[in-house]
This record gives structure tokens, sequence and C-alpha cells, in this order.
């Protein structure tokens, strides 16, 4: 990083934190991919949260006269192969995943955040053997370790909250550790250990508001990725239990009927793939509002 | 540079250890055991002690894995829960079906996200880079499930050139999985094309922008001598550790694929035994793909270790 272009501290913006919100949203609106993103994502947001109120049929609602009966004016998307709405269930079908991974990201974020922070700092021994540890956890498939701990304590919120923000904590401890690096051997941080402060106030005061940008970012992006694995989870039968709608297991459901009801499928993959595109956008755009560097990774 | 080397060697070496230690570990810290999985409501008394004293799991853990570990390194892995069947056998097939898909994805892959990514960063936002670029971000971020279902839905259903469902056995020979293997084959490679071809169009595009690209353009060098003398070289260095982490996503992505086509292959097992509760093979698979996943980052760190001249040290040029 060079360090003449970059200010020591971020500039404290006037207004508090609500006003840097504000601005920062500002920012992202102002490319066109930045603003579809927001628009696509606070569609989401919106549907997923009002949609009880207004979806035309009731989710649950078993319909043996209607099964997989094609797109029309009753049924905008047709049903599905127990004549249920496939528009009521593609319109409530996200809110489990955004329930999820909405909670686990800040977790990810804080505690993978804080970790990597420490051990940047501290760095020696103890930091060695760590990175180690986090490296050969890295080196296992998402999937694997999820299923693992999914099949043993079985599936609902109160496993895919810690288990998702466990995981998803690793990789933002190098990140987190990366971003410490860069700034920990700067005159402010030897100023604030000369001056006698703890660890934590270091941490606090020096370190957490100049890495906090990075972390963004990076939970931006986690958060898609913690999206992509919450669905694939839910496609492969280890996410939500039926009858609650979720896209991932009704793509399941719709795929052996393909052949001659493909709205099925469709719904509920435009519905999925737009969130997690405008989730992507809105990444980018704060990527290059904050001037972070979105490095290439592959998900892990 | 033959010490970093050696010591880039010993960190894998040295990570391997850990990934089987987490993977031994997590296993015996999860609650039950394979005989209380097998064994399901009966798993009490007499039945339960004969069944551990059968698989040897009354000896110490530490003495378990060090079995483990010594016999996985000669190769036998064990038998299944049942014991019924070798896992070095089972394995051995469906690791060879894999290996065959993930092989012809990479064939198919890597070449053309190079070309693409190349073409990309020098028309850079003309009409060929917005095409491909946006195409890249689409396939990237959409779900393996959804491009792969996407993909049996247009050229299954719609088209009906190409079944959408293998039905081959897992250990017949590789060839009889053509043509079906096709679509898995394009799905993977998909994902892939897409991950590499953004790294080397923004690494391009970064050393198109430096000191000495601009100093040969200044000097009035032929624009594609300069492409290919100063900046390819010096672009497609970094894209080697990418190429890298895309094979190791290719060992997660694979499990998804795998099971949407009904391929017989590692990651289809791998969700069978977690269903099944086969702890031994599921020990076996995630130590094989831990292996893969070290050896292809360490091969690629050595790559460009060999491939980096201000990696090469004094002593290295004068021998």
């Amino acid at each position: 990083m060079n360090t003449a272009a970059t200010p020591a501290r971020a500039p404290a913006r006037p207004g508090g934190a609500f006003a840097a919100l504000v601005a920062v949203l500002a920012d992202i609106a102002r490319t066109p991919s930045g603003a579809a993103g927001l628009i696509l994502l606070s569609l989401h947001l919106l549907v997923a949260i009002s949609a009880p109120l207004w979806v035309p049929y009731d989710y649950r609602e078993v319909n043996s006269l209607l099964i997989l009966s094609a797109p029309g004016a009753e049924h905008w998307f047709g049903t599905d192969h127990l004549g249920r709405d496939t528009l009521t269930r593609t319109l409530l079908g996200g809110r489990e995943a955004l329930l999820v991974t909405g909670v686990a990201t800040p977790v990810a974020v804080m505690w993978g955040g804080f970790t990597g922070i420490f051990f940047g700092l501290t760095g020696g021994r103890l930091d060695d053997l760590f990175m180690r540890f986090v490296d050969a956890l890295l080196s296992l498939p998402w999937i694997l370790k999820m299923l693992v701990l999914i099949v043993t304590f079985g599936t609902g919120l109160e496993v895919f909250i810690p288990t998702l923000a466990f995981f998803y904590g690793i990789p933002i401890i190098r990140v987190a550790r990366a971003a410490t690096h860069d700034v920990v051997a700067r005159d402010f941080v030897q100023a604030a250990r000369a001056r006698g402060h703890g660890r934590m106030t270091i941490i606090g005061r020096e370190l957490l508001p100049n890495v906090r940008d990075a972390l963004l970012v990076e939970g931006a992006m986690r958060w898609s990725w913690m999206l992509l694995a919450f669905s694939s989870l839910s496609f492969l039968g280890f996410g939500v239990s039926p009858p609650t709608p979720d896209w991932g297991l009704m793509i399941a459901n719709a795929r052996g009927y393909m052949s001659f009801a493909p709205w099925g499928v469709l719904a509920p993959m435009i519905a999925l793939s737009s969130l997690i595109i405008g989730i992507n956008l809105t990444a980018d755009a704060l990527a290059k509002t904050l001037g972070v560097d979105r490095a290439q990774k592959a998900p892990v | 540079m033959l010490r970093m080397i050696v010591r880039r060697l010993l960190l894998g070496a040295v990570s391997i250890g850990m990934v089987s230690l987490i993977i031994f570990g997590g296993v015996e810290l999860l609650p039950g055991d394979a005989c209380t999985a097998y064994l399901e409501r009966e798993a009490q008394g007499k039945l339960l002690e004969n069944c551990r004293a059968q698989l040897g799991l009354d000896r110490p853990a530490w003495e378990r894995y060090w079995g483990w570990m010594s016999n996985a390194a000669r190769g036998d892995f064990g038998t299944t829960i049942t014991g019924r069947e070798r896992i070095g056998k089972l394995v051995g097939d469906r690791l060879l079906n894999t290996l065959l898909l993930t092989g012809c994805a990479m064939l198919a892959g890597i070449p053309l996200a190079l070309l693409l990514g190349v073409v990309c960063a020098l028309w850079r936002d003309r009409a060929v880079d917005l095409l491909f670029s946006s195409l890249a971000i689409f396939a990237m971020t959409i779900p393996e499930f959804i491009s792969a279902t996407l993909l049996i839905l247009v050229f299954s259903v719609w088209l009906g050139w190409i079944p959408g469902i293998i039905l081959t056995p897992a250990d017949a020979p590789l060839i009889e999985f053509f043509p079906e293997i096709l679509l898995p084959i394009a799905a993977l490679a998909m994902v892939m094309t897409a991950h590499i071809l953004r790294t080397v169009r923004s690494s391009v595009i970064e050393t198109l922008a430096s000191d000495y690209a601009q100093m040969a353009i200044l000097k009035g060098v032929p624009y594609w001598r300069m492409v290919f003398r100063h900046i390819l070289p010096n672009a497609l260095l970094p894209t080697i550790n990418v190429v890298a982490l895309t094979i190791a996503w290719l060992l997660g992505g694979v499990v998804v694929i795998e099971t949407v086509f009904n391929f017989p292959g590692l990651g289809r097992m791998m969700i069978d035994s977690i269903s099944d509760r086969d702890l031994p093979v599921t020990q076996t698979l995630a130590l094989i793909i831990a292996l893969v996943y070290v050896g292809v980052n360490l091969l690629a760190d050595v790559l460009t270790m060999l491939a980096n001249p201000r990696l090469r040290t004094h002593k290295t040029r004068s021998a």
C-alpha cells in the first residue's frame, strides 16, 4: 500500500455514521452498475420483508386439480407439483435465506475481523500456528465442512447461522490480518504503543478505523457466497424443511418436471440469480467507492 | 531459491498434517461415532461394545489416528461402515471419474480463459470486452446448480442434443461417459473460465499501464512485439495462483454439479457418505480433497518462484 496516497486515519466524516452511510450509498448509486445493484438489493429486501402481507395465495395451499398447471391469469407463474402457486412461493422463497445470511454475515465479519486484527497486531509463534490452522481449514471444501456439522446437529436456523458465521469468518481472518499488517508498522500505531496504550485500545482506536473498509467489502462478498452456500445446501436437500418455501429447494423439486413445466424452475432461478447479482454489483461498487482492491478469490 | 522451495514443501507437509488432525479431531469431537451411526437405535449395551471392539474404536484416540494415518499413507483406507467394501477400491473408480471431469473442464477452460482474458484487456471497453466481461460476471455469480440446471434445460430438454442425466455406472471405462459428460464439463468450465478470465484481464490491464510498458510504447516497439515480449510474460505470472485457487474450487463445486447430473464421482460419493454417516469414507474423501488442494497450491507457488526472475537469487544465477 502506498503510504503517501492513503490518509493515516480514515478522515472523520461530519454528521456521524448515518451521514457516512448515506454518502457511501450515494457514491455507489453514481455508477450504473452500482445503482442497478442497489435497486435489485432493495427490491429483494422490500419483498422479503413485506411479501407475507400481500402474496396472492397461501404458500401451503395444496390443490390436486391444479398440479403443474401452466402460467395463466390466476397463477402468473403456474403451479408446482402439489398445485401450489409458484409466484407466491417464489416471493416468499428468499426470506429464510436472507434472514440466515443477514445475521450470519455481520457475525462472521465481527469475529473474523477481530481475530485477524488481533493476530496481525501480536504476531509471533501463536500467530504462525493459528494461521496454519486457518490454512488447513480453508483447504477443505465448504460443502464438506458445512454438511458434516449439519448432518450431526440437524437443520434449522440455530444450526445454520452459527455454522455459516463460523466458516465464513475464517477467510475474513486472513483479510483482516493482511490489512492490519499494512497499518501496524505505521507511525501512528508506533506512537500509540509508545504512549503506553493497551492492545485493545490500539485495536479499537488505531487499527479498526483503518481496516474497516476492507472488512466491509469482504463482508459484502462473503454475504453473496453465504447465500450461494445456503441455497446450494437447500438444493441438495440439507437446507430448510418443507413446506417452507425456499428457492434452492423449489428448484430441486421442480427439476423433475422441467421438460413439461419449465416455469417451476425458472421463477426461483431468476429470483435467486437477481439477488446474488445485485449483491455482487453492490459489493463491486462499494469496493470502488472505498478504494479497496477486490482481489480475485475462489469462493471457499 | 532451492531453500525457499524446500521451505514451501515443508509448510505444505505441515498443512497436510494439520488437515488430517482437523478431519480426525472433528469427527472425534462430534457426538456419536461410526458405531452409533451404524446401529442407530440399537446402539447400546453389548451390541455397541462389540461393534466398537470390532472397529477398534475402544482404543485411545491417538492410537487410532496413528493407525489411520500410517495405513492411509500406504494407500489402505480401511473398509466402509458396513465392512463390506474396501474404501480404496470404491474411491479409486470415483476419483478417476472426477479427475476425468475436472481434467476436461480444465483443458477446455484454462486456454479459453487466457485467450479471452487477453483479448478483453487489449480491446478494453470495446464490444468484445463488454460482452465477455459481463458474461463472466454472470457465470461467476449465479450458483452452480442454477447454471447446470439451465444447461440441462437448454441442451437436453429444449434442443434434445445430450441426455441431462448420467446413468453410466461408476466402474465403467472412462470412454463410456461421453457424450453425456459434456454438459457437466461445460457447467464446471463456465465458472472456472469466468474466474480466470477476470484475473487475466485485470492483470494485463495493470501491466499495460506500467512504466516499462509505457516506455516500450514510447520507444516505438511494435505493438504485437510489445504484447508478446513485455506484457504477457509479466501479466500471466500472477494468474498461476488464481488457476490453482480455481482448481481447488473445482473440488467443491464438483459436489453440486455431480449431484445435478447424477455423475458417479467423488463429490456425489461425499454427499452420500455424509447422509449415510459413513464416517470412514467421509474422512478418506476429506483427506484426498485436502491433499489435492494443498498439492495444487504448492505446485502453483513453486511454479511462480521458478518463473519469477526476481526470486532467482544471485547464487542460482551464477550456478
